[in-house]
């Protein structure tokens, strides 16, 4: 009886050290622990170019992550992009006047949407919107126009050395 | 020519033929499964030999693989200063396809070959028709137990495996190499998403778990009872469930995360 005794701690030690990994998986390596602003409020935000922000995206405050990015869609009548911001209940005292900038992190990271309080006495409220946005810095549209200018600069200054000269 | 056809006719014929008695022998196996309500001993016997004797060389092959995708992770990261990104490309290598797909061909090479080998000597020597001939049912009481410890244990090795491996990313990555740990973990939780990556994880293992028993105890119930008839059911379990496993997973993956 003890060999039956032995074996069946042994299947107990080896499903708990099973569901003790799993248990580690979720917690440890996911993002389930950080998952639970689910009943934060939500504002919406127009921005008119969104970039490569994706659902999901951490919403940060200072820098610190107060929410994530619930739902992006495409606005048929303004022709800008509708983000729904979800943000943590506890950290509703946010401004009216509050700016949305969408940011990368490092030069070719992942996008996500930094907030700034501006300084109005009034709230906002759960489904308000973020008036004051701007649009994701696009590295390629800030080459074109680094060049652009670049070459405007060039012949500007061709043509004062032409002036100049004679 | 007209060999050459008759040949491949035969062949085919053959795999049909073989395919079918695996699907009226899985009938068979999920008619039986009730049976096994009142006498839940009889899983957790299997479960020993079959869960708690592989969970060794689980979990030493999981810090092992662990180990290796931190340093060459390392090693390829460190050339564009993103090796703090080492704990998502681990976890994520992981739980997505290495833990559940290595730790199904390990589970197959140590687990169903014996399954294998243990039913198709029982059959060889007639212990199957024995206990038919005293009224017990071989199916409710040899096959479907070692099915369902099977079934039970592929998913939680597979989670010991990649958990495994991750403290062995840790390990070398952190404590040999010098990455930060808070990076290492916070990179990995801001990337690892639950229900995309460790539950799809979870559900290729438990779908893994499953066509490896069903393999392992049909071959051995299929077996031609002889020495040299288990030999070749033994190897066959362990070439077909690799096959199966591995074209599986390319199938899952294209399903879970082919649009991402």
């Amino acid at each position: 009886m003890i060999q039956k005794r032995t074996q069946e701690i042994a299947v107990g030690v080896f499903v708990a050290v099973g569901l003790a990994a799993l248990v580690m998986l979720a917690m440890k390596v996911s993002n389930l622990s950080s998952l639970s602003d689910q009943d934060g409020f939500e504002v919406i935000a127009r921005f008119e170019n969104i970039g490569g922000l994706k659902e999901r995206a951490p919403v940060t405050v200072a820098g610190v992550r107060i929410g994530r990015v619930k739902t992006v869609i495409y606005d048929d009548k303004s022709y800008d992009a509708l983000v729904t911001l979800s943000i943590a209940a506890k950290h509703n005292q946010l401004p009216e006047d509050t700016s949305a900038s969408i940011l990368t992190a490092g030069l070719l990271g992942e996008q996500y949407i930094a907030l700034e309080p501006g300084g109005a006495e009034t709230m906002l409220k759960s489904g308000g919107e973020i008036k004051l946005t701007q649009s994701a810095f696009i590295l390629e549209q800030m080459v074109g126009q680094f060049l652009f200018n670049k070459a405007a600069e060039g012949t500007g200054e061709s043509k004062a050395a032409e002036g100049a000269g004679p | 020519m007209i060999d050459w056809f008759q040949k491949l006719g035969r062949s085919s014929l053959a795999l049909f033929e073989r395919l079918g008695r695996g699907g009226l022998f899985l009938m068979r196996v999920f008619a039986a499964i009730p049976s096994l309500v009142p006498r839940p001993r009889l899983v957790i016997i299997q479960l020993y030999s079959v869960g708690v004797l592989s969970m060794m060389l689980i979990v030493i092959s999981g810090l092992n693989v662990g180990m290796v995708l931190g340093l060459q992770g390392y090693n390829t990261l460190v050339d564009f200063g993103a090796e703090e990104s080492l704990g998502q490309v681990v976890a994520l290598s992981l739980v997505r396809e290495l833990g559940p797909v290595v730790a199904a061909l390990l589970f197959a090479g140590r687990a169903g070959s014996a399954l294998t080998a243990e039913i198709g000597l029982m059959k060889a020597t007639e212990q199957l028709s024995g206990m038919e001939m005293m009224a017990v049912d071989p199916m409710k009481r040899v096959i479907v137990p070692r099915f369902i410890a099977a079934i039970i244990s592929m998913p939680l090795l597979a989670a010991m495996f990649s958990a495994m491996g991750i403290l062995g990313g840790y390990f070398v990555g952190v404590g040999l190499l010098g990455v930060d740990s808070g990076a290492f973990w916070s990179q990995m939780q801001g990337k690892v998403d639950f229900y995309e990556d460790i539950m799809n994880g979870l559900v290729k293992s438990v779908v893994f778990g499953f066509v490896a028993a069903w393999i392992a105890v049909f071959e051995g119930y299929d077996a031609v009872p002889t020495t040299e008839g288990v030999s070749r059911a033994t190897t066959r379990t362990v070439v077909h469930t690799a096959f199966a496993v591995l074209g599986l997973d390319f199938i899952l993956t294209a399903l879970m995360f082919g649009s991402v």
